[in-house]
């Protein structure tokens, strides 16, 4: 969102999964669609059908991968050079839209000579992969008349995520892959309202409907409305607040709908964090581990069926929730459980139903002005930008880049030199491999939310290894082994899977009661987005020397 | 795709099997063996899906080699062509030559059809051990028929027709059968004195081996004529001569080739419907073996004339000897510069594939047809849209039997109102017939249209000497029986219209009062549910409904079930997607309507 936001202005994917299915060309990036965003994929594997060429860059030969046209094993950490080479290859070959580079986009030249050292045969040595594939990419999705990229947590769980986001959008700007139907930049969303919750501010920096909080005027809207003064200075992200935990700044904390004990990285250090608060507050629909820990426990409801509201998808199109079933025992609806606490704090905030919040945001948010709960009954949901009642915005966003005039292009969109940054823990003669992490069809996270549903794919945490690593460290498909990082160690059940090559190993954090991957994981984040480098940490994989079962350990 | 195997692995014989089709596995293929390429890079997709018509080639070769498909010959499938597991098992247990249990190399199929039981041959409930029941192979005029088929590295294929039981045992233990009989034992007019054959005439002659031995015999004359007229004409000559289709249907083939050739989508195909299996007919094989020039020579013209790029001919896998007869003709066609880019000079380009049909009637359907060749079960489409719209691999697709086809070379050499002068005035020009059980001379017979049954009985040298007839099955398992009384019946399309049946495929069975009606009807009723594809439910309810009730009937006759099956055949023509249930209750109908079977 970050990266998007400061290139384009406004944090969302710029298609609608109509378009994925009639484009020429996708690159899907650091994603395992297939697995994580199974929705999403059947539009992908429409467009497929469709006669689009899939491309996907993935340390992993995924599911995803196994429907590509061409699959590309890069190194963990290696995007950025990968989108250097592609881009030096294209700006090479004559391939780059110059008309499109020269009307609506800005620093090209910089940008075009911080890539100029990334050949394909150095793209390929650092990569690892093979210079004739990274130069098919580069003249397939150069020529494509119409093209998307799509990438999830492979792409942001990095260090440099936003600096990777940033080299993605590089290669779509030099190609004009923007801002036309069936052409556009895709982070898919995990949950079926993570866009909304962006949308609806619940970021450090930014009010509803992605206006500035430092902004003044912005600022000064709300406050008219909402009677109140806000303060002026962006907070902090959750990695701050982290952070400001260990200084001893924050002392008390509000976690709604979030398991931090489990799913931030580094896992003994956040809950010694969380339990070094003086006072913590957890609103939840399950007792959480977080919630365990908590000072009071609000029982909220479940959003997808015991409450009235909205949600927002990846292609940001706002749906309407109904309520089908009251919630059990004292578990009450969010806003009732926040309206009661302002009340209980002096503030009589008196909606008469959640309706009249929607009609709030939409009188303070331009881009939800035109969604009455009406019309997104009707038109069965509607995708932001929406200004008006009697009109509908295109599918699309930044269609003014293309247009005629200068003054209707609007901020025209920097280039971005990103430079090559691999992960911070490199691997070692102690700790040989490198460990990634990511999610499986069945589950989800933490498993709050999935972990009390049966599933027959579902299988236990493991240790994803190569058959080489296998056959190397002598072991066998299911036999538990001991994972170690520096930061912590742990035993799993070691599984031999043939999407992996020799040195990559794969967990989730799906079992975190049975098996807490995040004591292993590196609690290193990017400054700009606060996300953490899931995706890489150095671990090694020992045999035991006898038998030890999980639940002995 | 995320392909879920099972630990099954392909054994070396079946690996060679599936690269001899594929070509060997490149390195940055899903390989089963790890290299160093595909480790980074690995290409799947559409380069695999495009292969996906190799489907059926593939599952020969492996059946070919091993004798059936196993189930790790359908993972290493499944990987080379990125189609589940469970799909490639769905086409391969489609087809009835094909088995995914394993069994011996060698198969023996004996007919248990129509022809060959009246001519005494087994039935499915007396088969000798080792031998397997096998639906009408097509070699009526010898009944009974048996097809032995070995797999392995030079995988053999042979008809043994006549079969006694004897020959039958002798295969059984290993053996083979001596040379079948010349092709021309099957047209006993080439031997008499009055034959001026047109269609027939190069049968037992050298030109179905010799290219310029079919040249001297008037070959590729009529293509030099459709070069010269260009394709318009083409199509307007065989408009004029009111060809009709010889298939069953009896569809304007003019009309056909002009909503072809004026399709804007590119390219057009054009199929061979060569996959003959109407129980009774052999009237193209006998082309097919015996004049496999003219086939290859007609589809060049009908090519040339709708704009095809390329042909398929979709060839019966019972067939090997046709099967080798139309190999030889297309190579040497290739060779000789009638086929492959700018033929003879011309600015068209046009090839001929042959594609072997696996054991399946339902793949003479012209849709089903389409479905097999693109690798996936023969299962019939529905039409709207048709063929010429909207056909093989979804482009616009001319679909034609064999002998509708060669009637073709006349027409252009005659000129299609020449042609239409001949026969009746609403059936022009010639036909075969495939005349087999109690006569005389069995074979297959070219007339012009127009005579009678009786005619051709006596044509084909009467009854056979001591027979008493019973009935005629006209068209096939999906025509219908004409009693003793019916001899008068010209053998005309309107002819047979008038009388509520029709020549279909031109089967004329001719069964003596030696022959149990109801155990030829029986065996039409298993031979439908046998046959049926199974996915619509009138069909795939009706066929197997209708072999019960026929077996109550046999026992007690009630008019219950009586009422129950001319419901059933009702249901089954209304409902049913495609002619196979549309017709599955005709023969047995007029049975018991025009023969009194069942009569109390």
């Amino acid at each position: 969102m970050v990266g998007l936001a400061t290139i384009f202005g406004a944090g969302g994917g710029t298609s609608s999964y109509k378009e994925i299915e009639d484009t020429d060309v996708i690159l899907m990036w650091g994603s395992n669609a297939r697995e994580a965003h199974p929705i999403f994929f059947h539009h992908v594997l429409q467009g497929v059908r469709n006669g689009a060429k899939l491309y996907v860059v993935d340390p992993r030969r995924t599911p995803s991968a196994e429907w590509a046209d061409l699959w590309l094993g890069i190194d963990v950490g290696t995007d950025i050079a990968l989108s250097n080479t592609i881009a030096r290859e294209i700006i090479h070959t004559g391939l780059a839209n110059k008309e499109f580079i020269a009307r609506s986009t800005t620093n090209f030249e910089t940008y075009a000579a911080s890539v100029a050292e990334w050949t394909l045969d150095r793209g390929s040595e650092v990569t690892g992969v093979p210079a004739e594939a990274i130069a098919e990419i580069a003249r397939t999705f150069a020529s494509a008349s119409k093209a998307q990229i799509c990438w999830t947590l492979g792409i942001t769980e990095h260090h440099n995520g936003v600096d990777n986001v940033l080299a993605l959008i590089n290669l779509a700007l030099l190609c004009g892959h923007v801002g036309r139907w069936g052409s556009g930049l895709n982070p898919l969303r995990g949950q079926n309202n993570v866009q909304g919750g962006g949308d609806m501010g619940a970021l450090p920096n930014k009010l509803p409907g992605f206006q500035d909080l430092e902004d003044d005027f912005a600022r000064a809207k709300f406050e008219a409305k909402w009677n109140c003064t806000i303060p002026p200075k962006n907070g902090w992200n959750l990695t701050e607040m982290f952070e400001a935990m260990g200084r001893r700044e924050l002392r008390a904390l509000f976690v709604i709908g979030e398991n931090p004990a489990q799913s931030e990285a580094d896992g003994h250090h956040a809950i010694k964090l969380l339990k070094s608060l003086d006072f913590l507050v957890v609103q939840d629909i399950f007792l959480t581990k977080t919630a365990e820990l908590a000072d009071v426990v609000f029982p909220g409801s479940a959003s997808w069926c015991e409450s009235e509201g909205s949600v927002t998808n990846s292609e940001r199109r706002v749906q309407l929730v109904r309520k089908a079933i009251t919630s059990p025992g004292n578990a009450r609806d969010d806003i009732r459980i926040i309206t009661d606490l302002a009340r209980e704090m002096g503030h009589d905030w008196n909606y008469g139903s959640n309706e009249d919040v929607w009609n709030e945001l939409r009188s303070l948010s331009p881009m939800h002005a035109g969604m009455s709960y009406a019309r997104l009954d009707e038109l069965g949901g509607i995708q932001w930008p929406c200004y008006s009642e009697d009109t509908l915005e295109p599918s699309f966003l930044h269609g003014r880049l293309w247009a005629e005039n200068l003054a209707d292009r609007g901020l025209l969109a920097p280039f971005s030199v990103v430079i090559d940054d691999p992960p911070v823990e490199a691997v070692s003669d102690e700790f040989p491999l490198r460990l990634t992490t990511g999610r499986r069809l069945d589950s989800y996270n933490t498993g709050v939310q999935s972990g009390g549903y049966q599933s027959p794919l579902r299988f236990e945490e493991t240790i994803d290894v190569s058959p080489e690593d296998a056959e190397d460290l002598g072991i066998v498909d299911g036999e538990t082994v001991r994972v170690t990082s520096p930061r912590g160690s742990l035993l799993a059940p070691a599984r031999v899977d043939t999407g992996l090559r020799p040195g990559l190993v794969f967990m989730t954090m799906h079992f975190p009661d049975e098996v807490d991957t995040n004591l292993l994981t590196i609690d290193v984040t990017d400054p700009k987005s606060g996300t953490a480098e899931f995706k890489a940490a150095a671990v090694r994989v020992e045999k035991l020397s006898e038998h030890v079962s999980i639940a002995s350990r | 795709m995320d392909l879920k195997l099972s630990t099954s692995v392909a054994s070396a014989e079946e690996r060679r099997a599936v690269d001899s089709i594929l070509g060997p596995e490149t390195d940055s293929s899903r390989a089963l063996v790890r290299n160093a390429q595909n480790l980074r890079v690995v290409r799947g997709g559409e380069s695999l899906r495009q292969l996906r018509h190799q489907m059926l080639p593939v599952l020969h070769a492996v059946n070919d080699q091993v004798g059936w498909i196993s189930r790790g010959a359908i993972n290493l499938i499944a990987q080379r062509l990125d189609v589940a597991p469970a799909e490639i098992y769905g086409v391969a247990s489609f087809y009835a030559l094909f088995s995914t249990i394993e069994r011996p190399r060698r198969q023996i199929h004996v007919c248990i059809d129509l022809a060959c039981r009246a001519a005494g041959g087994y039935k499915e409930y007396d088969l000798p051990v080792g031998t397997l029941p096998s639906p009408c192979l097509g070699v009526c005029e010898r009944a009974p028929a048996t097809l032995v088929i070995e797999a392995g590295n030079s995988p053999r294929r042979e008809l043994l027709a006549p079969s006694t039981a004897g020959e039958i045992a002798a295969l059984v233990a290993g053996g083979w059968p001596s040379e079948e009989s010349q092709v021309a034992s099957a047209v006993p007019q080439l031997n008499r004195p009055d034959g001026s054959l047109v269609l027939l005439r190069r049968v037992g002659s050298n030109a179905s081996t010799d290219i310029a031995a079919y040249q001297a015999h008037g070959g590729f004359k009529a293509l030099g004529i459709a070069f010269e007229i260009g394709a318009t004409r083409v199509i307007a000559e065989i408009t004029t001569a009111g060809l009709v289709g010889r298939g069953g249907a009896a569809f304007p083939t003019g009309r056909k080739w002009d909503a072809v050739a004026s399709q804007g989508a590119q390219p057009h195909y054009i199929v061979c419907n060569a996959d003959e299996s109407e129980p009774g007919t052999f009237k193209d094989r006998v082309i097919l073996e015996g004049d496999p020039f003219a086939v290859v020579e007609s589809m060049i013209i009908a090519g040339f004339a709708t704009g095809c790029t390329k042909g398929w001919i979709y060839l019966r896998g019972e067939y090997p000897r046709a099967w080798r007869a139309v190999h030889h003709a297309i190579e040497t066609s290739r060779e000789k510069g009638f086929l492959g880019e700018n033929i003879l000079g011309s600015e068209f380009s046009f090839d001929i594939e042959i594609i072997r049909g696996a054991g399946a009637y339902i793949c003479g359907e012209e849709t089903a047809i389409f479905n097999s060749i693109e690798g996936y079960r023969g299962e019939p489409r529905n039409k709207p849209p048709f063929p010429v719209e909207v056909g093989l691999f979804g482009k616009p697709t001319l679909v034609n039997n064999v002998e509708t086809l060669v009637n073709v070379l006349p027409i252009l050499q005659l000129g299609g109102a020449t042609y239409a002068g001949l026969g009746t005035a609403g059936s022009n020009g010639y036909k075969l017939f495939c005349v087999s059980g109690a006569v005389t001379d069995p074979g297959v017979y070219e007339v012009e249209f127009g005579v009678t049954l009786g005619e051709l009985i006596d044509l084909a040298g009467g009854m056979r000497h001591g027979s008493t007839l019973r009935a005629v099955l006209l068209g096939g398992a999906a025509g219908g029986f004409v009693g003793p009384n019916g001899l008068d019946l010209p053998l005309t399309l309107e002819g047979t219209r008038q009388v509520g049946s029709s020549l279909g495929s031109g089967v004329v069975l001719v069964l003596d009062t030696s022959v149990d009606m109801i155990d030829q009807l029986q065996r039409i009723a298993a031979f439908f549910r046998d046959e049926s594809c199974g996915q619509c439910v009138p069909c795939r309810v009706g066929t197997v409904r209708q072999q019960e009730v026929l077996l109550r009937l046999s026992q007690n006759v009630n008019g219950d079930d009586l009422e129950l099956l001319r419901e059933l055949g009702q249901v089954m023509r209304d409902a049913s997607i495609c002619g196979l249930g549309q017709t599955a209750n005709n023969a047995i109908a007029s049975a018991i309507t025009d023969l009194g079977v069942f009569a109390s």
